[in-house]
């Protein structure tokens, strides 16, 4: 054998390898790149086919080099095969890792080493031995792990350190791919805990970790392990300088948190197993020293597990104490997983981390990006009724110099904890109008009604609240949410505003024309959105009925939006034109003071009509109104085609959009303003209505009602009535209109008529002419009396009320 | 339960102008994901500030990494693994490189890549640490080379 002079220094480069990657790097763009690869594949393909030249490790190497550029190199793939096979170590070494790069186990050529790798595991020389256990371990298929796992095995049991080591993690990862196989494995991971070899004893007790994640039983069984491992961390803490181990210090720190991994899988949930390494877990906490990285990295894995097992409060307090103490670390990475570790736990020991509030506020200022969002994860977290106050000052200041992408998240984070524990009425107020200034346009939708429902109910800062807002506006009118909410409040309590007398806020006069000002800039400014001008408009027109002298300016604003290209407030502004003109007898009733408004679970308004506690809401009562017509309507509808001059179906669409906004669902984005106008419909007064009757027969009588909703729709409401001595039954109602004419029936409310006109059935139908056609129907009347059936059809010419 | 839990996914190398030097995947992936991940990997760790904590979430791994000298070294863990600790994986590795070559820089690991693939192969196996002393690993890696020395000398020389 010869001797060499070995030095520590690298072993002798390939030069054609290298050669290669200097003409590579000597390339001047990626055209001459791609040039040059080329023509080295080219040539490292020719040679692949030749014969055995000695420099085919050179040819693969070079080709690895390609693939790791990026280039495409699968026709490698099979000269990895070979090289494998190889007796030339030089050529094993190079195949192996050409293996690892190239083949994984979706390629069919990996199934074709399984062969050399089985051969090799039993090779005489270990470091043949380790390169198929480590190609195994990399990219082992299942079907590779179950054929060699028996070999491993055996390998975990009988050799040197340097293999058993190896073979542990080979271990693993079969486990890893065929769990099955762990049951295999565990009598041979037990006994390697008693190695002295770090490396065996770190594979040891990465397998047994395994075992234990993958099944109770493994855990159960592991469980007894416990003492021997407090021993072996116990000898790695106390004893005495390991030259071999030492990292700073610190004896073998990869092994330690491998260590206490276990020992936190194995005490999880089980007392026994707890108590038993609470006192080592005590001695590794106040002894590891924690100035270099390597020592609080045995400390941070250390404090996991204390807060991970059934251990003492005391030891819980330590380890509390210790992320405290990362906190102040001047070690950025050091702050910013004692963040993440005290989220974990703010839920189940908040008091102990309520301790370092201080210090976990001050990271809200820290530069990192990643340590401010933890730090206002976590100071939300804190927040509670007896710090919210200084909590939300240092919240509120973060809030004006925060990054953008934490904004919302912060915001809203702040309205949540002002919600649940706002020490008065005015604070919460305040608190809310703070962020709304500086953060609006990063608020939620509901935040809008939350506020001014909560604004309604805090009556007895009206006037401070209508001040403040009023103040906000005229210096800002560029956040949308805080915008709305104060068109609403100048809509609502304007009176006030003009009032000026509010001892909470600095005596300001305040006159009508600035208040229209005010509300105009916003309607006419091109940064205020379709609502926010609705918002606007609205307001503007509750003032007329909180104002003296500009009532007329107030109506030219409202008639000018009355031709306005929005669809939205050309409505809105058509209508209040009606209440000053037609309804102007009501426009103070409908236009007063909106009473406290209840909130239900969406956060959505729910507008009650004022002073009619019993009816209900207008909105959903339409709702129905729009629903599809029912099947008996259709039925009704079809069967009538032959008593029609035309003979075309009649639609059964609900009434067109035109018709009056009661048949429009209310929607999320729903202002009180929008609230009021439906209640215009419901409060619209009817003269008494007229019935007529239009069918009478022995007592049977029918009548009909015509109520006219808007322009084209009237809702007709036909009554049966039987005041002769004998019942009724199955009296239904059958109705047909001309073509162009839209009908639907609702359901009757039944379909008997006792004797005596004790009860009488009503059927609403609605119609809607939007043609304004010659309107007639005619009603088809059905009905069973003394044992035989009558039917009836009767034609309706003028309605009533029309 | 994953059968891909392990306590490491990849460790990628490159430089300041993101250009790959290294590539180790320890679970199988498909060529077009592993292309994904290295464009992902360096637009994000290039484009970090300076003074930030080495540190990010992506995806539901951990990424630890830390330059050295011109080269980034990007480690993914798995999210319930310690991260100081993986700071401390990359180090011994750049230890490990730097006792082999001797003052190693970027050009030793361009130019004997598949010398910093066999380093790596008996520190690291299977996404977890193989071996937790550094002259031993430094011992294996001599004692392999010296075996391939040997033996392509034996091969070349003259049978008598």
């Amino acid at each position: 054998m010869l001797q060499h002079s070995y030095t520590h220094t690298a072993m002798s480069p390939s030069v054609p390898l290298q050669e290669m990657i200097r003409a590579i790097r000597s390339a001047r763009t990626q055209c001459e790149e791609r040039g040059v690869i080329q023509r080295e594949c080219a040539a490292i393909r020719a040679q692949f086919r030749q014969a055995d030249n000695g420099g085919r490790s050179h040819n693969l190497a070079k080709l690895l080099y390609v693939h790791m550029l990026g280039y495409p190199a699968h026709f490698g793939q099979m000269e990895c095969v070979r090289m494998i096979a190889s007796s030339r170590y030089s050529e094993k070494r190079v195949g192996y890792l050409g293996a690892m790069m190239l083949l994984d186990e979706k390629q069919d050529a990996s199934l074709l080493i399984t062969n050399s790798i089985k051969n090799d595991l039993s090779h005489s020389n270990q470091y043949v031995q380790s390169l198929a256990l480590c190609t195994l371990a990399c990219m082992g298929s299942a079907e590779m792990c179950r054929d060699l796992a028996p070999e491993i095995d055996r390998l975990l049991r009988a050799s040197n350190s340097y293999i058993k080591k190896k073979a542990a993690l080979c271990a693993v990862h079969i486990v890893r791919k065929v769990h099955e196989l762990g049951e295999l494995f565990a009598p041979a991971a037990r006994s390697l805990l008693s190695e002295k070899n770090h490396g065996v004893l770190h594979g040891a007790v990465v397998l047994i970790t395994e075992l234990c994640e993958r099944s109770s039983e493994s855990l159960e069984r592991f469980r007894k392990t416990v003492p021997d491992l407090v021993q072996i961390m116990k000898g790695l803490v106390i004893s005495g300088y390991s030259p071999e181990h030492d990292v700073a210090g610190i004896s073998d720190p990869f092994l330690q948190v491998r260590l206490l991994r276990l020992l936190r899988i194995l005490g999880r949930n089980n007392e026994t197993a707890s108590d038993a390494m609470n006192d080592l877990l005590a001695q590794v906490a106040t002894n590891t020293d924690s100035t270099k990285t390597v020592g609080n990295a045995v400390l941070y894995e250390t404090v996991l597990t204390v807060l991970d097992i059934k251990s003492e409060s005391g030891l819980r307090v330590l380890a509390v104490n210790i992320l405290g103490r990362f906190l102040l670390n001047n070690d950025r990475n050091i702050r910013y997983i004692a963040m993440t570790s005290l989220q974990k736990i703010v839920g189940t020991d908040h008091n102990a981390v309520q301790r370092h509030r201080g210090t976990i506020v001050d990271c809200l200022k820290d530069q990192d990006a990643s340590v401010k969002r933890r730090a206002l994860d976590l100071s939300l977290a804190l927040v509670s009724a007896s710090n919210i106050r200084s909590m939300m000052k240092e919240l509120l200041l973060f809030l004006s110099s925060c990054p953008p992408e934490l904004r919302s998240q912060a915001a809203n984070g702040i309205f949540t904890a002002a919600e649940r524990y706002a020490p008065s009425k005015r604070w919460h107020i305040d608190t809310i109008l703070h962020v709304l200034i500086t953060a609006g346009g990063d608020v939620r939708d509901e935040t809008v009604p939350n506020l001014i429902q909560l604004i309604t109910n805090t009556s007895e800062l009206h006037c401070y609240t209508v001040h403040k807002l009023y103040r906000a506006l005229l210096s800002d009118i560029s956040q949308q949410s805080l915008v709305q909410v104060a068109c609403w409040c100048i809509g609502e309590y304007g009176d006030l505003l003009l009032r000026g007398d509010c001892q909470e806020v600095e005596p300001m006069q305040v006159c009508e024309d600035d208040v229209l000002d005010a509300l105009e800039t916003v309607l006419q400014s091109h940064m205020s959105s379709t609502a926010t001008r609705g918002f606007a408009l609205t307001a503007t027109m509750k003032l007329s009925t909180r104002i003296t002298d500009n009532v007329d300016r107030i109506r030219s604003i409202v008639s000018i939006y009355g031709s306005c290209i929005d669809l939205e407030l050309q409505q809105r502004a058509v209508e209040y034109n009606a209440l000053f003109k037609k309804y102007d007898h009501m426009r103070a009733a409908v236009l007063e003071r909106m009473p406290v408004i209840e909130r239900n679970s969406s956060g959505l308004i729910n507008g009650d009509p004022t002073g009619e506690p019993v009816k209900e809401v207008q909105p959903s009562k339409v709702k129905t109104e729009v629903s599809l017509p029912l099947p008996q309507a259709a039925d009704q509808t079809c069967d009538l085609l032959d008593l029609l001059s035309s003979s075309e179906q009649q639609p059964q669409s609900p009434p067109a959009a035109g018709s009056s906004i009661l048949t429009q669902p209310l929607g999320t984005d729903c202002s009180a303003g929008r609230d009021l106008l439906d209640l215009l419909g419901g409060l619209e007064p009817t003269p008494p209505p007229t019935a007529v009757t239009v069918y009478e027969k022995d007592g049977v009588t029918l009548t009909i009602v015509c109520e006219k909703q808007s322009d084209s729709a009237m809702t007709v409401t036909l009554t049966g009535f039987n005041s002769s001595d004998c019942d009724v039954s199955s009296f239904t109602l059958q109705a047909a209109v001309p073509k162009s004419v839209q009908l639907h029936m609702k359901a009757p409310s039944g379909d008997s008529l006792p004797a005596g006109g004790a009860a009488k059935v009503t059927q609403v139908v609605l119609l809607n002419n939007p043609n304004k056609v010659n309107l007639k129907m005619r009603i088809r009347v059905s009905y069973s009396c003394r044992g035989s059936t009558v039917q009836e059809t009767v034609q309706v010419d003028s309605f009533p009320g029309l | 339960m994953l059968c891909l839990l392990r306590q490491m996914r990849f460790l990628l190398l490159f430089s300041r102008q993101g250009r790959l030097r290294l590539q180790k995947w320890f679970t199988p992936m498909m060529d077009r994901e592993k292309k994904k991940i290295i464009r992902d990997m360096t637009t994000m760790v290039l484009s970090r500030q300076p003074r930030t904590c080495n540190f990010m979430q992506w995806k539901d791994l951990k990424i630890i990494y830390k330059r050295y000298a011109s080269l980034y070294f990007c480690l993914a863990i798995e999210s319930q693994e310690n991260e100081l600790l993986a700071l401390e994986v990359i180090h011994r590795y750049v230890e490990l490189l730097d006792k082999y070559f001797g003052n190693v820089c970027e050009l030793d690991i361009i130019f004997n890549f598949e010398k910093a693939y066999f380093i790596l192969d008996e520190f690291l196996m299977g996404g977890e640490i193989q071996e937790t002393s550094k002259q031993i690993v430094n011992r294996s890696i001599d004692a392999s080379d010296m075996l391939q020395e040997t033996l392509e000398e034996y091969m070349s020389k003259p049978a008598f």
